[in-house]
């Protein structure tokens, strides 16, 4: 079963060779503070990568994230400024954003669309919607319940934790435990075997994208409460971090293969290597590029590996 | 023209040389022999057809010819020479045109620029004419006794105007041998006599024609010649006027000594599904009545393409009927989907493993319970243990040859993804269990296993219907017979009455 873990432990491998780095040159980086802030900032990110996880296992990918995620987040905050409760005012957000993946869903399962068109659709058109219906500006003068959620700033995180730990552990365990995980890999490794075995195929890619769409307006609203005004071009770019975390963790692009263990560890991995540069006193205008290396070097790794394993199929 | 030695050239025996010359071609797949010692010959200004039965290696010769693969031995001479290297490019330059079955036409191109990418010299920075190119293809579809105008795109073509393109690419490629896959299977009688006369025409210029197609009648009508292949091997090679169609039917079949089946009588008991005037016309299936009783395999034979599949995929729901009835144990059922088949308890173990069997990347126990996940879960939660029980149970019984249900589906032998494929709808515990293609590209051992387990199935009372291209399986395993031709049921054997003739006759449509 070394095979089935080989892609975990090379990232978990990473990650290690990182920290020792960090601990032997720039120990300030595990000061708590610094440790808090990271895992703040990169929350959404891990929120997201579990719904992106599934909707890649599934054999699609979801571009629209970051849009989605901007919209979900001024809901929260139109919703919540007149006076709306801010838990409803963010349940609202979180409905929102499940809408928004359920039209992409549906798009995709049963008009039959290629989720890359539907999906770049959306996010320009989300994006762009967006930026007319505010005029670019801001929501700002936001009620004073609604930051932190009206929890106190110290309990705040804590709250974070606990959601970002019981969407992992929900999700991972889903995956592997529920018939519908079960589909999911079913529909992403051989859709038409899957649909042959009986596997409402269609209904599995609808959810993925549904369930996407929700976990992005929970990452939106856990996200906006942070600051006293929420901005309306947030999550520029945010889904390229996201597919980058869970292709980096060993999920097949192509589908069918992969685990939220490793997405969990390419979230740690490419969160954590941006900070560490200015920490090691490298330029940060080089996160981007060893960002992207990363991204290169783990693709390689896999597709010679896969290749290697398959020639080693064809002699046994 | 450039004559570069294809045109006939008269030897000591003035014998003229012919076009194209194959001997001894040997062709494996897979350690599965295609093609064993095969000689042809191709003389200018004839048409010789190639017949055989579903896998006697027709493809595969012409495929060969072609350049698209390479044989394991024997020579190929063209013009007299010998033929080193073959390559799909070779073979256009030595004046070899393909018109292959399947659409080899880019539909999103306009006829002209179809045919210009067949004959146009190559060079990507050269600067096109279009005006040109316009009245090439006119010129050349013209001779193709057509009228399509060149803009028009191939998109838009009807099949046999299809089909007159790549006729036309072939003339344009001044080709000496013009090979035909099966060129009338979607054309109707008038477009047929139209492409006999290019036929004709191609004949006349000194083009040789191999022809190859399951329709007897016009074979007689059209061959000069006619060469039988039969499980990879040539029969013979004779002039058409002299053999008749029952002749061609007994050379097609006359397969040595079949295999001994595990044939066993088990006791038949009611009817577990009827379909009464079962049709879908996007499937192209019309008008399927049958029943099969629990305990009875019933065979259902036919030629590829003459709907087979189709009529499974409609019964499982895939393709739901649009007319007609299905009938499950007395009562009228609508077969809407997978599921519905499913709960039913129809089950169906589709042709092409390796895309529709079996899911590679999935562990083999999540493979044999993929459709079966209510038996051992539990509102939607799987239970590991009853699933890997479950699955071991399979694993055992089908004698499935792997270390353990953990190891992926894909890094089995084919013989054994089938047993998965087998013991996932073994798990649903189907009262109907459709095997389609059940042995094919399976080895020699694990097909025999097959077989027993299926025996094993009707004598605990499952009914079986059992798709074959394999004639002496269909003999060997089946207690009733049905032969598929064009979408519907050609005719009914009984286990005692069936011949390969008789099967083959009614494949092609003739009555016995």
């Amino acid at each position: 079963m070394r095979r089935r873990y080989g892609r975990e432990l090379s990232v978990a491998a990473s990650i290690a060779v990182l920290a020792l780095a960090l601990a032997l040159l720039a120990p300030g980086y595990f000061s708590g503070e610094n440790l808090a802030d990271l895992f703040l900032a990169n929350m959404p990110v891990l929120l997201i990568a579990l719904g992106m996880n599934m909707v890649i296992l599934a054999g699609q990918i979801d571009i629209s994230v970051g849009s989605v995620f901007a919209v979900s987040g001024i809901v929260a905050g139109v919703l919540s400024k007149p006076g709306m409760p801010v838990m409803i005012a963010g349940f609202g957000a979180v409905l929102a954003g499940a809408a928004m993946g359920a039209i992409n869903g549906a798009l995709v399962a049963y008009v039959r669309i290629p989720s890359i068109v539907v999906t770049l659709a959306t996010m320009v058109a989300l994006r762009d919607g967006l930026r007319w219906a505010t005029q670019g500006a801001w929501v700002s003068d936001l009620p004073p319940g609604f930051q932190w959620l009206g929890l106190s700033q110290s309990s705040y995180p804590v709250l974070i934790a606990c959601t970002a730990v019981a969407s992992v552990v929900g999700i991972g365990w889903g995956l592997r435990n529920l018939a519908g995980g079960r589909a999911v890999y079913a529909t992403g490794s051989n859709a038409e075997a899957a649909r042959l075995a009986g596997i409402d195929t269609r209904l599995t890619t609808f959810s993925v994208f549904a369930i996407t769409g929700a976990l992005t307006g929970t990452a939106a609203v856990l996200n906006s409460v942070r600051f006293n005004q929420i901005p309306s071009n947030a999550g520029l770019g945010l889904e390229m971090k996201v597919i980058a975390a869970v292709v980096v963790g060993g999920t097949a692009i192509t589908g069918g293969s992969g685990s939220i263990a490793g997405t969990v560890l390419g979230v740690i991995l490419l969160g954590a290597i941006g900070p560490a540069l200015t920490f090691l006193g490298v330029s940060a205008y080089w996160e981007q590029a060893l960002q992207g290396a990363i991204i290169l070097a783990a693709i390689v790794v896999e597709v010679i590996r896969e290749r290697a394993e398959r020639m080693g199929v064809m002699r046994a | 023209m450039r004559k570069r030695g294809i045109a006939p050239r008269y030897g000591s025996n003035s014998m003229p040389l012919p076009l194209l010359e194959a001997s001894g071609i040997t062709k494996s797949f897979a350690g599965v022999r295609a093609l064993r010692g095969v000689s042809f010959e191709l003389r200018a200004g004839e048409v010789h057809a190639l017949i055989g039965e579903n896998g006697a290696g027709k493809s595969t010769l012409i495929k060969i010819m072609a350049g698209a693969v390479t044989a394991d031995s024997g020579t190929l001479r063209v013009g007299g020479e010998v033929v080193a290297q073959n390559s799909p490019a070779i073979a256009r330059a030595l004046g070899i045109a393909v018109i292959y079955q399947q659409p080899a036409l880019f539909p999103h191109l306009t006829v002209a620029e179809n045919i210009a990418l067949a004959l146009e010299p190559v060079g990507n920075w050269r600067k096109v004419d279009w005006p040109a190119r316009e009245r090439r293809a006119k010129e050349l579809i013209t001779r193709a006794g057509a009228a399509i105008q060149p803009d028009r795109l191939v998109a838009t073509l009807s099949m046999p105007e299809q089909q007159v393109v790549k006729i036309a690419k072939a003339i344009g490629a001044e080709a000496k041998v013009v090979i035909m896959d099966e060129p009338t299977a979607s054309l109707s009688e008038t477009e047929v006599s139209s492409l006999f006369r290019v036929i004709g025409a191609l004949k006349n210029a000194g083009a040789g024609i191999i022809y190859i197609s399951h329709r007897i009648e016009e074979i007689s009508a059209i061959a000069d010649r006619i060469t039988v292949l039969r499980d990879g091997e040539s029969i013979g090679t004779h002039d058409a006027a002299a053999v008749n169609r029952d002749q061609l039917i007994a050379m097609m079949v006359g397969r040595g000594v079949a295999a001994i089946y595990p044939k066993r009588t088990v006791p038949i008991g009611d009817v577990a599904m009827e379909l009464r005037g079962v049709g879908n016309r996007d499937a192209g299936v019309r008008d399927v009545s049958l029943s099969v009783r629990q305990g009875e395999i019933l065979g259902i034979a036919g030629l590829v393409g003459s709907g087979r599949t189709q009529l499974a995929e409609t019964v499982f729901g895939l393709t739901p009927a649009d007319s007609g009835e299905i009938v499950v144990n007395g009562a009228p059922v609508r077969v809407e989907s997978p599921a519905v088949a499913i709960a039913h308890g129809i089950g169906y173990v589709p042709e092409d493993r390796r895309q529709h069997g079996v899911v590679l990347d999935l562990p083999i126990a999540a493979n044999v319970t993929l459709s079966s996940l209510d038996a051992v879960s539990d509102h939607g939660l799987i239970d590991r243990g009853a699933e890997q029980v479950l699955a071991q149970r399979y694993v055992d019984q089908l004698r499935v040859k792997t270390p353990s249900v953990d190891a992926a589906a894909g890094t089995l032998s084919g013989g054994n993804q089938q047993k998965v494929a087998l013991a996932r709808w073994l798990a649903t515990k189907p009262k109907i269990l459709i095997l389609d293609e059940p042995t094919q590209g399976v080895d020699v051992g694990s097909k025999s296993e097959i077989h027993g387990i299926m025996m094993d199935l009707a004598a605990a009372g499952m009914a079986i219907v059992m798709i074959s291209s394999e004639l002496p399986e269909v003999l060997g395993m089946s207690d009733r017979m049905l032969v598929m031709h064009a979408g519907t049921i050609a005719g009914e054997l009984t286990r005692a009455e069936a011949t390969q003739e008789k099967i083959l006759t009614l494949a092609l449509g003739h009555a016995l």
